[in-house]
């Protein structure tokens, strides 16, 4: 489930907040980009498809970003590149060609909202592990005096948990098959 | 000298793929072989310099100048779309040759953030080499693209090369694929972090 969109998953999740945060937004360009891409797609023709994804997407993106700049810059500070990088998450074009454009308005929504709740989930609870590991904190609350575990905020700590976190998944589904 | 400390911080230090996490996509999809790891990452290069170019110009001279600075995400993305399809068209015309071992990775190219995250990168952040904070110059963010694309190349050849063997190795069955993959990049992550504070 977590092959897709790689790089923001690896590339935010340094707490649960910020993780939590990079899947909201993500929730909603998946969700606005869907319902516009189903209200229009028998208008487009088949050849120019995908640019005219990619246009409706970044322009739900720069709405998104502009907002995060306005409203929460903290975030927006902490997930910098990766905002304007969702225009290139697999995930979102992933869904346009494969659902968005073959269904209708509703239906779109509401996959939108499905797979970017999963989205989100996975990202919050790879922050989890990796904040209360690499910092010793609980959703921004420290339990742990001092620091934690440094690694794991940094880059190879990303890697190595959600590696782990995997081969657990597939543990977990491999036992109830 | 700039341009040397430029070549060691992209390649090294800030590799962009182990310490920056953009191309994962293509780092985890074409490297079960070396072939293919190295044809990547030469498509790469020569989409990353081509897309910096053009963006950084794109951004001094049309969007600063306009005041439109928040269309960058959208202008840069079908710049860098357009960008490889062109690319694609003049190589099958002029290097058949060329096209046969790139073609197929060019359309991928378009999704790694990679690209569109070095393009947005150098108009964004202020780097310090030698002292001296600020923006980088038009040559310079050029260099610092292709040593990032360097970098990335490097990182997907050793990935590759260690995963040929992996694929003979014993591996347990939970992590059989993409976890033992995402360890061993871990475990390159670790090396790379040994390069930190050298720039």
């Amino acid at each position: 489930m977590l092959v897709l969109g790689m790089c923001p998953t690896l590339g935010t999740t340094t707490s649960a907040l910020n993780g939590m945060g990079m899947g909201l937004a993500t929730l909603v360009v998946l969700t606005l980009s869907n319902i516009v891409i189903s209200a229009v797609a028998r208008f487009i023709p088949d050849k120019v498809r995908i640019p005219s994804y990619i246009v409706i997407i970044s322009a739900f993106v720069t709405i998104i970003q502009l907002l995060m700049q306005a409203f929460l810059p903290s975030l927006y500070e902490t997930l910098g590149l990766f905002i304007p990088l969702i225009v290139v998450n697999c995930i979102v074009l992933g869904r346009a060609e494969a659902f968005a454009n073959k269904n209708t308005v509703l239906d779109s929504a509401c996959d939108g909202l499905g797979i970017g709740l999963g989205f989100t989930l996975s990202l919050t609870v790879i922050g989890l592990v990796r904040e209360i590991l690499g910092s010793g904190s609980f959703f921004g609350w420290n339990f742990l005096q001092g620091d934690g575990i440094l690694v794991f905020v940094l880059a190879p700590g990303a890697f190595l948990v959600l590696g782990l976190l995997m081969a657990l998944f597939n543990k977990l589904t491999q036992g109830r098959a | 000298m700039t341009i040397l400390l430029i070549l060691v911080f992209a390649i090294f230090v800030n590799n962009i793929v182990l310490s920056q996490f953009l191309g994962i996509c293509p780092f985890l999809g074409v490297s079960k072989q070396v072939n293919t790891a190295v044809g990547m990452s030469l498509a790469v290069t020569f989409v990353m310099a081509l897309a910096t170019c053009v963006t950084w110009m794109l951004q001094n001279y049309v969007l600063v100048p306009l005041n439109m600075v928040y269309m960058q995400t959208v202008t840069f993305i079908l710049v860098i779309a357009g960008l490889v399809q062109m690319v694609e068209i003049i190589l099958k015309k002029i290097s058949p040759a060329l096209y046969q071992s790139l073609g197929i990775f060019l359309p991928l190219i378009t999704t790694n953030c990679a690209v569109l995250g070095v393009a947005l990168m150098v108009v964004q952040k202020q780097f310090t080499f030698g002292g001296e904070t600020g923006m980088l110059n038009l040559g310079e963010s050029v260099v610092f693209a292709i040593a990032s694309a360097i970098g990335f190349g490097l990182a997907i050849t050793l990935f590759a090369a260690i995963r040929e063997q992996l694929e003979t190795s014993n591996v347990p069955k939970p992590f059989k694929g993409i976890p033992i993959a995402l360890i061993t990049a871990g475990i390159m992550a670790l090396a790379f972090m040994g390069f930190s504070g050298m720039v």
